[in-house]
């Protein structure tokens, strides 16, 4: 029992480490920015993405992302979507997956995450919330008027 | 008669009214390329709109989210550059080896190659490799062989000129047995290594 504690421990220490590495930038295309702690970054293929991370398009810009899930997220021009909140097991599939469409378009397709559980995949709108059920969708937020 | 009419002209007026000031937002659901049971739950305000087939939609306005039928033009012309920017799919291999030892099977040389060209294809790629034993012998020298299997996955994607700092290879022993069976068994199924590209 006190054996199994530690491992779980362990588990945990070895998570939160390899938290920071949650998915990678496949595809960019124009001008793409990562606000992450109150720096904006550009962004290019390869970069790793990171939990809290604001990812912006500009008018001529779209990215694509593919998370450690395998979850894939891809915005098109003139888009904010924020990576709020992930926790991802690789071993259980279990853990969490927030992420916020502020402005513009988004195309989701989910992963691990979401086929392990119904709760586990969230997408936010300002004004809606997105369960995420093992499911290819789109997401429109246009501008206010 | 009157009051009728009175009541269905205020209805047009609110949608018209709602349909100017509000529709921001929406959400199309799309095929399923696995053939899986598409369905997403839209929640807003308490209120919630399942999506649950191809193309089902729903624009959320200020009152009640409105459920609509998309077409296959409307995602095309409101999200092709979303979708032009959508990342490869992952795509999974499972290569065999050979009782207590790091080198393939026969069989898997054909799984290599098909590896070796979902790699290729990818531009941009990170690999994870899960190296997984059969239920002889005690866990620590399955995870050592478990460990050792993928190093070897790893070793080969260098040959083909795959930095090592895009694979991360691990040894899970024998926890995650692909054929269930008891402690001590050889199964040739179980001593494995999987493979996802992304």
């Amino acid at each position: 029992m006190h054996r199994m504690i530690v491992v779980a421990w362990l588990l945990g220490i070895a998570t939160l480490a390899h938290g920071a590495d949650i998915g990678q930038v496949k595809v960019v295309k124009g001008h793409v920015t990562i606000e992450r702690a109150g720096r904006s970054i550009p962004v290019t293929a390869g970069m790793r993405v990171e939990a809290s991370d604001v990812v912006k398009t500009g008018a001529d810009g779209s990215v694509g992302i593919t998370m450690t899930d395998n979850s894939l997220l891809s915005a098109g021009p003139d888009s904010v979507l924020a990576l709020d909140r992930y926790e991802f097991d690789d071993v259980t599939s279990a853990g969490r997956f927030d992420a916020s469409l502020r402005q513009g378009t988004l195309a989701v397709v989910s992963g691990r995450l979401a086929k392990q559980s119904g709760d586990a995949m969230k997408v936010h709108t300002p004004s809606a919330i997105l369960g995420v059920r093992g499911t290819e969708f789109v997401v429109r937020v246009g501008d206010a008027h | 008669m009157r009051t009728e009419r009175g009541v269905r002209a205020f209805a047009a007026l609110l949608a018209v009214l709602l349909a100017a000031c509000a529709t921001q937002e929406r959400v199309i659901l799309l095929p399923e390329a696995g053939g899986r049971t598409p369905s997403l739950a839209v929640s807003q305000h308490g209120r919630d709109v399942l999506l649950d087939h191809p193309y089902a939609a729903t624009e959320l306005t200020v009152a009640d989210p409105w459920r609509y039928e998309a077409t296959p033009q409307e995602v095309r012309d409101t999200f092709g550059a979303a979708l032009a920017a959508q990342p490869a799919r992952a795509a999974f291999f499972t290569l065999n080896f050979v009782e207590g030892s790091d080198q393939l099977t026969a069989d898997s040389a054909q799984a290599l190659e098909a590896m070796f060209a979902e790699v290729a294809k990818r531009p941009v790629r990170d690999i994870v490799v899960i190296g997984h034993t059969d239920a002889v012998g005690s866990d620590e020298y399955n995870d050592q062989l478990a460990l050792k299997r993928a190093q070897a996955v790893r070793a080969m994607l260098a040959t083909r000129g795959i930095p090592e700092q895009d694979i991360v290879a691990v040894g899970r022993g024998k926890r995650e047995l692909l054929v269930p069976t008891p402690d001590g068994v050889a199964e040739p199924r179980n001593r494995r290594v999987e493979i996802v590209v992304r």
